[in-house]
């Protein structure tokens, strides 16, 4: 059997373990590249990182300078005949390496604020997931009902869709100086915005997804009795739930997108305080453990999520 | 078959004559009067169905056929109350038709079962939409699962059944709420020859077990003589009923059936009715040749 076939079949499936391979190859991948940018010195390097200034008198020991300008001081200090300053090349400081941030994503849990009265990362983290809960959740209660109406009710879809594309294609963060004004500075703003960025893009979502099931399981509910309650409670919500459960997965990712945004608003708070922060001392190894923290809540939840969903819908196993 | 000697297809034993006489005593259950159907089209009104007149007795087997586009899908569908007539109207039990009711089961080509209930609660789902409790429902499905021969799949999902399979469930699913007549449109169409005439000997079993009135819609010949006391055989543009044939193939039937003159001579007609030969003939392929390779033995 051709092997080279085998990986590169066209919409044919991988063994598990050539899956499981590549899964980690996706990660893997974009790590080696950092790794080779951070730890190869003649891959990029733009600065150099002062070892022994010479004779120029700006430069400091581990002073981060241009390539350029250590080049030319040295030509200086060549035709002064004083003596040349030394150093190795360096990535710019917003361009951690990988062994920092890790480094980074320890201590910051256990580094002290710098201010006595503002929060742990911990703190900033359960702030974050606070947020983005009541908003999600909030959205939930009111979309999903009235976006199953929408894909029921012929009624509701008039009524209600074409208001709802109308704002959002309004981006939720517009709607930011509005909230504060409304709503205050603390939570409820960004809860609001949460919501805005979520709400309506669910009931259109929802009542897709509504729309997309099949119609002869309605039809074939009402030759077995089923009036219209009935067909709503026992045909239309069973039948979406899996595709309404992988929705909401989606549209909890985009949740967070909108979190970064939300937390801005008012009295910041939360993981983008906290990176905005860390930005604000230069402490770049610090922002990007927030972030890469960021991706490994969203893709632990989902993962979780998907877990979950795979004990809720045994039917939906065959894939 | 042209070269066989056949009898007239109207030719009846007198066993079969008499087995009609009693069919035509007993009680009309569905009465279909004078049924129209227009579609308005974009180039002018389209007529699916024009003046479809017909009567079903108790306990007996319809079957209708036609060539596809004539409309017979149409015809189920208004019958289950899942369309509506743009004239005339159809009585059960002397009741007018307005809508979908489990006194009118229905199984369809397509399965149709609950994917997210488990057989036993497929079958049971129809009683509970009717407000049966929860224990008579439960007892009556596990009947119906035996009766279908699945007992070992009660708690089985649908995907995990074969086509076969599946389509007895929905015949069970649709027999559990005792409806008056058992409409099924196309139900084997999906499935592979040999599973067809298993599911067809499964089917006029269970017709036999079962106090049942059905109409089963095909486009399957052997299929429409082989289950059915009466062929009602629709014309296209607009569908009409070209002719009601009475078959004349004693009953029990068996596959065996299927070549004795009798069962031969009424195929013949339904195909002389659907496939009308001046029909066919502008549909001839042209005659280009692209090898004589091996021309010898062809």
């Amino acid at each position: 059997m051709n092997t080279r076939k085998h990986w590169f079949a066209i919409r044919k499936d991988l063994s598990g373990q050539r899956s499981w391979l590549l899964g980690l190859c996706s990660f893997l991948l974009p790590l080696c590249i950092w790794s080779l940018v951070s730890y190869t010195p003649w891959i990029w390097h733009p600065m150099v990182r002062i070892s022994d200034p010479g004779g120029v008198a700006y430069f400091q020991k581990d002073m981060l300078v241009d390539r350029e300008i250590f080049n030319k001081e040295n030509a200086f200090m060549r035709e002064g005949g004083e003596s040349e300053a030394r150093g190795e090349p360096a990535n710019p400081i917003y361009l951690p390496a990988p062994h920092q941030v890790v480094q980074a994503f320890i201590t910051a849990f256990q580094t002290a604020p710098i201010r006595r009265n503002d929060p742990w990362l911990h703190q900033s983290i359960l702030h974050s997931i606070t947020v983005i809960f009541y908003g999600f959740t909030l959205s939930a209660i009111l979309g999903v009902p009235l976006g199953i109406l929408c894909g029921t009710f012929a009624f509701f879809t008039r009524i209600i869709e074409p208001f709802i594309d109308f704002i959002r294609y309004m981006p939720a963060p517009a709607f930011g100086a509005l909230m504060v004004a409304f709503l205050g500075i603390a939570d409820a703003p960004k809860v609001a915005i949460i919501f805005i960025g979520t709400f309506f893009q669910m009931v259109l979502v929802v009542g897709n997804t509504t729309r997309l099931l099949d119609k002869s399981l309605l039809e074939a509910a009402q030759t077995l009795g089923a009036t219209s309650k009935k067909l709503i409670f026992h045909v239309i919500v069973p039948g979406i739930l899996p595709n309404l459960y992988r929705d909401m997965r989606i549209l909890l990712g985009w949740a967070w997108t909108y979190l970064i945004v939300a937390e801005l608003i008012g009295a910041s708070s939360g993981i983008s305080w906290f990176i905005n922060q860390q930005a604000k001392y230069r402490n770049y190894d610090n922002v990007f453990a927030a972030i890469v923290m960021i991706g490994i809540i969203g893709l632990t939840t989902d993962q979780i999520l998907r877990f979950i969903g795979h004990y809720l819908f045994p039917w939906e196993r065959r894939n | 078959m042209n070269n066989l000697n056949l009898p007239s297809y109207l030719e009846q034993e007198p066993d079969v004559r008499a087995r009609f006489k009693k069919i035509r005593q007993r009680p009309v259950i569905l009465e279909v009067q004078h049924l129209g159907k227009v579609f308005p089209g974009a180039d002018g009104d389209i007529v699916a169905l024009h003046d479809i007149l017909f009567n079903i007795h108790r306990r007996e087997f319809i079957c209708v056929i036609g060539a596809s586009g004539c409309g017979k899908s149409t015809l189920i569908r208004i019958l289950a109350g899942l369309d509506y007539p743009t004239s005339g109207q159809v009585l059960l039990d002397n009741q007018e038709v307005k809508g979908p009711s489990p006194d009118r089961g229905m199984v369809f080509q397509g399965y149709t079962l609950f994917p997210w209930l488990t057989i036993k609660k497929n079958i049971m789902f129809g009683l509970k939409m009717t407000n049966h409790g929860n224990n008579y429902a439960e007892e009556q499905a596990l009947q119906w699962i035996d009766l279908v021969g699945l007992s070992n799949f009660a708690n089985a999902y649908p995907h995990e059944l074969s086509g076969g399979m599946k389509q007895r469930v929905a015949i069970a699913r649709a027999l559990a709420n005792r409806p008056r007549i058992l409409l099924m449109d196309e139900p084997f169409g999906a499935l592979d020859a040999q599973t067809r005439s298993q599911m067809q000997a499964y089917l006029l079993q269970i017709w036999r077990n079962v106090d049942i009135t059905i109409l089963f819609i095909t486009h399957d010949l052997d299929e429409a003589v082989y289950l059915a006391d009466r062929i009602v055989v629709l014309g296209t543009h607009p569908g009409h009923i070209q002719e009601i044939i009475e078959v004349s193939v004693p009953r029990p039937r068996n596959p065996d059936q299927f070549l004795t003159p009798q069962f031969l001579a009424t195929k013949k007609r339904l195909e002389e009715l659907i496939h009308p030969p001046e029909k066919n003939r502008h549909e001839d392929l042209p005659m280009i040749r692209l090898t004589q390779a091996g021309d010898e033995v062809i």
